[in-house]
């Protein structure tokens, strides 16, 4: 008989209750309603157990470290049960070639059916040389294990887009996952690091319904990243009446203004902060006083100051922005326009006074 | 075949008449506003990206950046939708109509009077030439910075509205994809955006003094032309 979730989940210690408790939460977290937790219970019952392999590519470690602070320690208990017992070579009690070998047992025994989960990326560089495990270039190991999987989920903004490590000029030419395996699903969940509670909720939808949430045009799944930090922000009204602040320690800042001039970047961050938090809900980085430096947005690393609203822009070639550009540009054509009107006068002056222009006839 | 007709036109008529109907009325009521709508947008457009100092007390009675934004919003549905309706004359109107959308780039013709009118500006002629519609070099100049620019700056403002609006909004149906083909981060949409608006005023700075300067030096009206629709012909 195959094993199920719940089989698991019993034989981990967890009790019927919490069990039942984890599936509500479950739920609501996904937005889905009380209705959904006996949907969720029933398949976490009678589905076959899908494993997950979680590798680590060239990254920090950072979105594991928020992975096992999920605010609800039955959460983290469940998920981490359901995940452990496969493949995750930072959390599992297997190490070596006795590790390395779970990785061929569930590729051939699960051929398909497995989700691959990754965080950091692959450089592709030198044959892959700057990220090597068990001897091997990671990229290897990524192509190989991704080749049977039914879906890819990309940890934070590493495998997502890159992240710091992908910053110009970008010497190991790490790649993001989408980048290098182009023939399976995959759903981005960007951050750095995605959100505890997010992370958690992503994976137990794709294991109960066995399907991806909703993604959105980039590939992140809606429910998390449908609204901007800005769009649910509580010093949205700030923003709205003009109250911003102007310098670190100056009245605004005290009074909790806006923090839009000190270079925040919710207006264009797609995530949950506003709404989520972290740390089990405490706060976030607007809250703490510090403007949001848009982590789970594309090239992030690379677009200018964290602390300017009008951003260098890289293509320019030298450190510039859309004002230094473009006001130099009116300047030199309105001082053009001023020459030209000056030489225009001149020559009029001087055709006034001198020799008359001779009339064509026309 | 524009630019054969207008200089065809204009030597036929300029001989004998000494006035031309050209810009019909919904045209010169349409670049007046359109006139005023980017004077609108790019002010306040300046003050999205760098707010008014920042305003001190009680926040439920201010809305400055809300009233800015507001603007910024109501003259871009006037911008845009005053485009369509130009396009709509474009195609309904006089042949004078065409001219921003339609450049004869395959006549030769057309090409030696831009750099005719090149070389006029350069102080390199004497003499202008006379024209019934726009002068060629500013139908150039017209196509390239403002038509190609009023289409990019209605793709990114509201692909930018969308993100207001929501996922989902018919501005994000319609619009969306741009950010996302502009790579997926909308820091880059408004930095772009905003240069935009650079190109623009570059683009009205060189138009006004034209409009201004041709007035006093062609051989034509331009600006009552564009009050009255009547081209008169000095000589
Ligand atoms: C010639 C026309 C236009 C000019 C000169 C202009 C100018 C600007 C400028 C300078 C900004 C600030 C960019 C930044 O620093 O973030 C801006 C923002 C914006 N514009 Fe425009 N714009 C024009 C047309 C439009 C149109 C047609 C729309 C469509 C609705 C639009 C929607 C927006 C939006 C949504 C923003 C962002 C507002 C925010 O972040 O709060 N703009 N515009
Ligand atoms: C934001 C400011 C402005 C913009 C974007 C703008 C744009 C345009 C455009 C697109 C046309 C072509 C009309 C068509 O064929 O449909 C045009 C024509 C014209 N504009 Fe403007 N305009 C602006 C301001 C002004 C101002 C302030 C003046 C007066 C000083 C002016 C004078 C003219 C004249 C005289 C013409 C006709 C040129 C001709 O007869 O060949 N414009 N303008
Ligand atoms: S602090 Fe940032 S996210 Fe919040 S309202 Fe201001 S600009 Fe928007």
């Amino acid at each position: 008989m195959t094993e199920t979730f719940y089989d698991v989940l019993r034989r981990q210690g967890i009790t019927r209750r919490s069990f039942l408790k984890f599936c509500s939460l479950t739920a609501t977290s996904l937005g889905l309603g009380s209705a959904a937790a006996p949907q969720i219970a029933h398949a976490l019952e009678t589905k076959p157990r899908t494993p997950v392999l979680w590798l680590h590519g060239l990254e920090c470690t950072c979105c594991s470290e928020s992975f096992i602070r999920s605010a609800h320690p039955l959460t983290k208990d469940v998920v981490l049960s359901m995940l452990s017992l496969d493949y995750d070579d930072t959390l599992m009690a297997a190490a070596g070639h006795q590790a390395e070998a779970i990785l061929d047992e569930i590729r051939t025994k699960y051929k398909g059916n497995y989700i691959l989960a990754v965080e950091g990326n692959p450089p592709l560089n030198e044959d892959g040389m700057f990220c090597l495990q068990g001897g091997r270039p990671f990229v290897e190991k990524l192509r190989e294990t991704a080749a049977d999987c039914k879906a890819i989920i990309s940890w934070g903004s590493c495998a997502s887009w890159g992240c710091v490590q992908a910053a110009k000029p970008n010497p190991t030419r790490a790649t993001p996952v989408h980048k290098v395996i182009t023939d399976k699903p995959i759903i981005k969940v960007p951050g750095c690091p995605p959100i505890a509670e997010v992370m958690t909720a992503v994976v137990t939808y794709m294991l109960t319904f066995e399907r991806l949430p909703e993604l959105d045009r980039m590939g992140r799944p809606k429910m998390f990243y449908g609204q901007r930090i800005h769009d649910k922000c509580y010093r949205r009204p700030h923003f709205d009446a003009g109250q911003f602040a102007e310098a670190w320690d100056d009245e605004g800042s005290r009074k909790g203004y806006c923090l839009y001039k000190m270079g925040c970047k919710g207006p264009t961050t797609y995530n949950a902060c506003s709404t989520v938090r972290w740390n089990g809900g405490v706060s976030f980085p607007i809250q703490s006083g510090h403007g949001c430096i848009g982590c789970s947005e594309d090239g992030f690393w690379d677009k200018g100051g964290f602390y300017d609203r009008v951003t260098d822009i890289k293509q320019f070639g030298i450190e510039s922005n859309a004002d230094k550009v473009g006001g130099t540009a009116a300047a030199v054509v309105g001082a053009g326009v001023a020459a030209h009107a000056a030489v225009t006068a001149l020559a009029r002056a001087r055709n006034k006074t001198g020799i008359e222009v001779k009339q064509e006839e026309h | 075949m524009l630019a054969q007709q207008d200089a065809f036109e204009a030597e036929r008529n300029a001989r004998m008449v000494k006035a031309v109907y050209v810009y019909e009325a919904p045209l010169r009521l349409w670049h007046w506003i359109n006139a005023l709508a980017i004077t609108l947008l790019a002010i306040t457009g300046y003050f999205i990206g760098k707010p008014l100092p920042s305003l001190a007390g009680d926040t439920s009675t201010q809305y400055l950046m809300g009233w800015i934004r507001f603007i910024h919003f109501a003259a871009a549905y006037v911008f845009a939708i005053g485009f369509l309706g130009r396009i709509y004359w474009a195609i309904v109107g006089n042949h004078h109509a065409r001219q921003i959308f339609l450049l004869p780039i395959f006549n030769a013709r057309w090409w030696s009077e831009v750099f005719y009118e090149l070389r006029w500006y350069l102080f390199m002629v004497r003499e202008p030439k006379k024209y019934v519609g726009h002068n060629p070099l500013a139908q150039l100049m017209m196509f390239l910075f403002f038509t190609i620019g009023a289409v990019y700056m209605i793709l990114t403002g509201f692909a930018l509205y969308g993100e207001g609006l929501g996922e989902g909004s018919w501005a994000d149906t319609m619009f969306g994809w741009v950010i996302a083909a502009l790579g997926g981060n909308s820091l880059q949409v408004h930095n772009m955006h905003r240069l935009g608006m650079w190109v623009t005023l570059c683009f009205v700075i060189v138009h006004i003094y034209a409009a201004i300067r041709e007035d006093i030096m062609s051989r034509q009206s331009l600006i009552s032309t564009m009050i009255s629709g009547w081209r008169m012909f000095k000589d």
